[in-house]
């Protein structure tokens, strides 16, 4: 099924489809990829259907792989994105991402005191805490906890 | 802990707390000392703390080190708009070591990560003030004995109180028993309860002052204050309820001691001063040894 809806946006040959994202973040999950500094062929597909989230999003990267650790930053605001890693138009690999154990220049803390938003170009850092599944940051600064509602993507 | 940064009561463990008890140990019998002779030790304070401040100075003082500094940010370059990056990088070529007080969250660790010689928080918001931690443990192993197995009072703001924050975390290496006493709106955040219970640790919470008093070994006061009542009535309702008075202190364990980490406004009557059990003003003097030994020990020199 999930492949038949890939199709739907246009087949790859090779490269890396990330599936399941939610719609509202597509745009954070672009920056924090960094694609858009690639030069290759990417195409997303945005308000898809799915039962599950109501509306997402699908991106299609050709001819590129990006590593694990840049992956996993994804799972702080598209925890259940899947990962397809596809070769000669077959996925040859499933992947689904893996909370990080720190995030480092991704989020903003979100105690106005802190060093990172009252400072100039100190990049936040944070540890990942794991609360009844639900994904909390505590900042390797001022030591609050920024939790899963209130994470806002730099 | 040669070279290495003081930021957080967490950045110690259980055998460095008790080698600092050590040699402040030491100190308190010999205080004096050409020690440092030689040593430039800055004490940049962004935001007044004139006990602390002068605290960090006769421990350097009286161990023959020079100090240098600012006493509040209008008196320093940061009032032309200079970036603490900048400031730090540039003290760190006169000094040896940065004491740091500083009313922004986290500053202190990321001073302590520009800079290239050691950094040691006094203070950095309502966050860390780790020195005073160690004092407070200090201050508990002279009066007990031991840290070991105490029972502990918490009075007063154990919301906002970073001091009662920092000892708590340290005293989970101890195996204590904590009565926290507060009014509702000023209860211990449920992060330091999850702790507690992560660790085995028993806590109970009250909201009145003389119940718990009978059984403790420690009795730990911190100032409510008013700013952290939204509505005016609801400090009013409480303002009285937290004070301790000598007449309270009947019947409580001989070995029963007093701490605050002043200053103290109204919350500690002046009546208890008189009580051998008050030993808030002693608890200030142990900081400097506490200080002593914290700055010979990252110099490398103890």
């Amino acid at each position: 099924m999930d492949e038949k809806k890939i199709m739907q946006v246009s087949a790859l040959e090779s490269g890396t489809v990330i599936d399941h994202i939610p719609s509202e973040v597509l745009f954070k999950v672009i920056s924090i990829l960094g694609l858009d500094k690639i030069d290759t062929t990417i195409t997303f597909g945005f308000n898809l259907h799915s039962k599950k989230f109501g509306k997402k999003a699908i991106i299609k990267i050709s001819e590129r792989f990006p590593d694990d650790d840049d992956l996993n930053k994804m799972a702080l605001i598209a925890p259940e994105a899947k990962i397809n890693i596809i070769r000669d138009y077959k996925v040859v690999e499933k992947k689904v991402v893996k909370v990080p154990e720190k995030v480092k220049g991704i989020a903003r803390c979100m105690n106005p005191k802190c060093v990172t938003n009252v400072e100039d170009n100190v990049k936040t850092r944070f540890t990942v805490l794991i609360n009844n599944g639900a994904v909390d940051l505590k900042c390797h600064y001022c030591e609050k906890i920024t939790d899963q509602e209130h994470i806002e993507i730099v | 802990m040669k070279n290495k940064s003081l930021i957080s009561i967490s950045d110690y463990s259980r055998d460095d707390y008790m080698q600092i008890i050590e040699l402040a140990e030491h100190f308190e019998k010999k205080p004096v000392q050409n020690i440092l002779e030689g040593k430039v030790v800055a004490t940049l304070f962004f935001e007044p703390s004139t006990r602390t401040r002068l605290s960090f100075e006769s421990a350097v003082n009286k161990l023959g080190g020079r100090i240098i500094g600012f006493t509040d940010a209008a008196s320093s370059s940061v009032k032309k708009g200079e970036s603490l990056k900048d400031t730090i990088l540039t003290v760190a070529q006169y000094s040896d070591l940065i004491v740091m007080r500083h009313p922004v969250e986290g500053s202190a660790r990321y001073a302590s990560e520009v800079s290239p010689v050691p950094v040691v928080n006094a203070g950095d918001g309502a966050n860390q003030h780790p020195t005073q931690c160690l004092l407070d443990l200090y201050s508990i192993k002279k009066t007990q004995g031991k840290l070991d197995n105490l029972n502990i009072c918490l009075v007063g703001d154990l919301k906002y109180g970073r001091t009662v924050h920092s000892l708590l975390q340290a005293m989970v290496n101890f195996k204590p028993t904590f009565h926290f006493i507060s009014p509702k709106l000023l209860q211990m955040p449920n992060e330091y309860k999850m702790e507690l219970e992560a660790n085995g640790i028993k806590y109970y919470e009250h909201e009145e002052l003389t119940a718990s008093l009978k059984e403790a070994d420690i009795v730990y006061v911190t100032r409510i204050q008013k700013e952290r009542f939204s509505e005016p009535m609801d400090y009013e309702k409480v303002k009285n309820s937290y004070i301790l008075k000598n007449k309270m202190l009947e019947g409580t364990k001989s070995n029963m001691r007093i701490l605050h980490p002043l200053p103290r406004v109204n919350e500690i009557n002046v009546d208890v001063d008189e009580n051998e059990k008050a030993y808030y003003f002693p608890q200030a003097l142990n900081g400097v040894y506490t200080r002593q030994a914290i700055i010979t020990s990252i110099l490398g020199i103890k």
